[in-house]
């Protein structure tokens, strides 16, 4: 493992297309270890695209993706996956016709279930023990986010992309999550995270990124950004500093 | 954190009761069906007979579409040219069957029984490996092409039926069952052919197996998953491409075994018995629910006993009876009896 704060994943004049459309139009973004990356952006800037375009889903067409020093823009997904790259999308990807053991058990490739680790599970998200034998397509909307985020994390990997965890959430569940990522940062787990709950994204980032248009317009740290209103207003069309969780 | 504010946070139960019975609902269809058709019949004796038909048939059915709706499901991939497995299945088996010939048609029933083994063995390995060739040179190529995929399995089809006719003549070839496989038992006037108990008994034995396989072991948790969920399985850094050539070759194996049992309860094969067949496979996947494994069970026996009662209710509409249950069917339920996704 290298060192808090060196670069773990970065994207360098990253273009992808998706059939004919042109989505990322030169993306370059550093994410550095140990922290939370915030990738904010309006709807349609590209943030979900460039989620798929590091694991792979959709191929760069021109660029360069580096995670841990290597270029992993041509691998396939699961060999990106293997390099310790652990992704929850925005729909979640939950397997509804398999129980939550059975997804975990799934998500567990390496080394099946470890005892411990998924203890401290429990202890992130007790939903996951109350509903271990459940369908997961029984699940509600915020447990089914529980059950993605711990299926990322049942197995220790280098980087967590999570894509708008909060999405169509209650407001109590959004709590739930953040506690459940703030200690998840305690453990030194890289994190870039899509989000559009801007005062979450506050609450919980180190450092940010903007994207418009398939571009980064900003980077820098979160508190910076979260300081700054008229920054806000400019980059995110937001009127006021903060919003609400 | 605070485990009890999150506990409180969950939401109501779950679970959905009115979509839990409406789940349910696919599964008394069989049942049903079978009640139903005993009003009209009225002798138990015949509807008996007509049952245990229908089943065998509909089993042997399923087995020949149990790994298609896989193969559908995980990669979306509309294979036309499964006939050809189900052919060259049969032709295989039956070249074995008349190589093993005096312990085949010998008096012993363990030594018929064991030379259907073989047969069968053959026919499997046989039309698993003719997958294998056909996944590599003709579906790999078309990926996320249905028209394509379509076309050129059908191609396929036609190339493998071609190559048949070269290799055994175009002529039919009977295969006259054993002595000890002809015949029936007959059980308070219900007659129970010997086959079709054995074709019963073989089809429910291999969806025991197959259910195990997709609940119990964790590669049958994979094609569960990629059934549903192609690209977070390779998320999770498994090679699905892997998986679909190992379902491919083993669908594959399943249409060469139905072929064989087919061609047996027709006691005749011919080169286009696959291309014939394909069209029940066809409208028991897609009743069933692309990609559902019970829900092929289900559509599968619903054929065979529909095909069977009309054949006996009202003969001139038995050709058509399939093609009536899958209108039924999806005007019910449009996405098929049973969606993998669960959302039903």
């Amino acid at each position: 493992m290298g060192e808090t704060g060196e670069t773990l994943l970065s994207l360098s004049g990253v273009h992808t297309h998706i059939g004919q459309y042109h989505i990322l139009h030169g993306v370059d973004l550093e994410v550095p270890r140990g922290q939370l990356t915030m990738l904010l952006g309006r709807n349609g800037a590209g943030k979900t695209t460039t989620m798929r375009t590091i694991m792979g889903l959709w191929q760069a067409r021109q660029g360069a993706v580096r995670f841990a020093g290597e270029d992993i823009a041509r691998l396939a997904t699961p060999d990106i996956a293997r390099r310790g790259i652990a992704y929850v999308p925005e729909n979640m990807g939950i397997f509804g016709t398999l129980t939550v053991e059975e997804n975990m058990v799934l998500a567990a490739r390496r080394s099946g279930l470890n005892a411990e680790r998924l203890d401290w599970i429990y202890s992130l998200f007790p939903a996951m023990r109350k509903f271990w034998r459940w369908p997961a397509g029984q699940l509600s909307g915020g447990q089914k986010q529980m059950l993605a985020i711990s299926r990322a994390i049942i197995e220790p990997a280098e980087l967590l992309l999570v894509d708008e965890p909060t999405k169509g959430l209650a407001p109590t569940i959004i709590d739930a999550l953040a506690e459940a990522i703030m200690a998840l940062k305690q453990t030194g787990v890289t994190i870039l995270m899509v989000e559009q709950n801007f005062a979450l994204a506050r609450r919980v980032g180190d450092t940010v990124a903007v994207m418009d248009d398939g571009k980064i317009i900003h980077t820098g740290t979160m508190a910076e950004l979260g300081a700054d209103t008229a920054l806000q207003g400019r980059l995110l069309g937001l009127d006021i500093g903060g919003g609400t969780a | 954190m605070s485990t009890t504010r999150q506990e409180g946070a969950i939401a109501a139960e779950p679970r959905n009761w009115l979509g839990f019975v409406r789940d349910r609902a696919a599964y008394f269809t069989v049942p049903v069906l079978a009640l139903l058709a005993f009003l009209p019949i009225g002798s138990l004796p015949t509807w008996g007979t007509l049952t245990l038909a229908g089943l065998a048939m509909g089993l042997m059915i399923f087995i020949m579409a149990s790994g298609l709706t896989l193969v559908f499901g995980l990669m979306d991939v509309l294979n036309f040219g499964h006939g050809a497995m189900i052919s060259f299945g049969a032709f295989v088996g039956v070249s074995t069957l008349v190589a093993l010939g005096p312990l085949y048609l010998s008096s012993g029933i363990e030594m018929n029984l064991l030379a259907l083994l073989i047969a069968a063995l053959a026919a499997m390995l046989a039309a698993g490996v003719l997958g294998l060739v056909f996944e590599r040179l003709i579906v790999r190529p078309v990926y996320g092409h249905h028209l394509k995929q379509i076309l050129i399995t059908m191609g396929g089809l036609i190339v493998v039926e071609q190559l048949i006719i070269v290799l055994w003549g175009p002529n039919e070839i009977p295969i006259p069952r054993p002595q000890n496989l002809k015949g029936a038992f007959i059980v308070g006037g219900v007659v129970l052919e010997k086959y079709r108990l054995l074709a019963v008994a073989l089809g429910l034995v291999l969806f025991v197996v197959l259910r195990l396989v997709l609940t119990r072991t964790r590669i049958g948790l994979l094609v569960r998953a990629g059934v549903e969920n192609r690209e977070m399985v390779e998320s999770l850094g498994y090679r699905i491409s892997i998986l679909f050539i190992g379902v491919f070759a083993v669908a594959s194996a399943l249409g060469g075994l139905g072929g064989i049992m087919w061609g047996l309860y027709d006691e005749v094969i011919t080169a286009h018995l696959g291309m014939s067949v394909m069209v029940l496979v066809f409208i028991t996947i897609i009743i069933g629910g692309l990609g559902s494994i019970e829900g092929c069970f289900i559509a599968a026996l619903l054929i065979g006993l529909t095909n069977n009662y009309v054949a006996y209710l009202a003969p001139k509409l038995s050709l058509g009876s399939a093609i009536i249950l899958m209108v039924v069917v999806l005007m019910w339920r449009p996405q098929g009896l049973l969606q993998p996704s669960g959302s039903r």
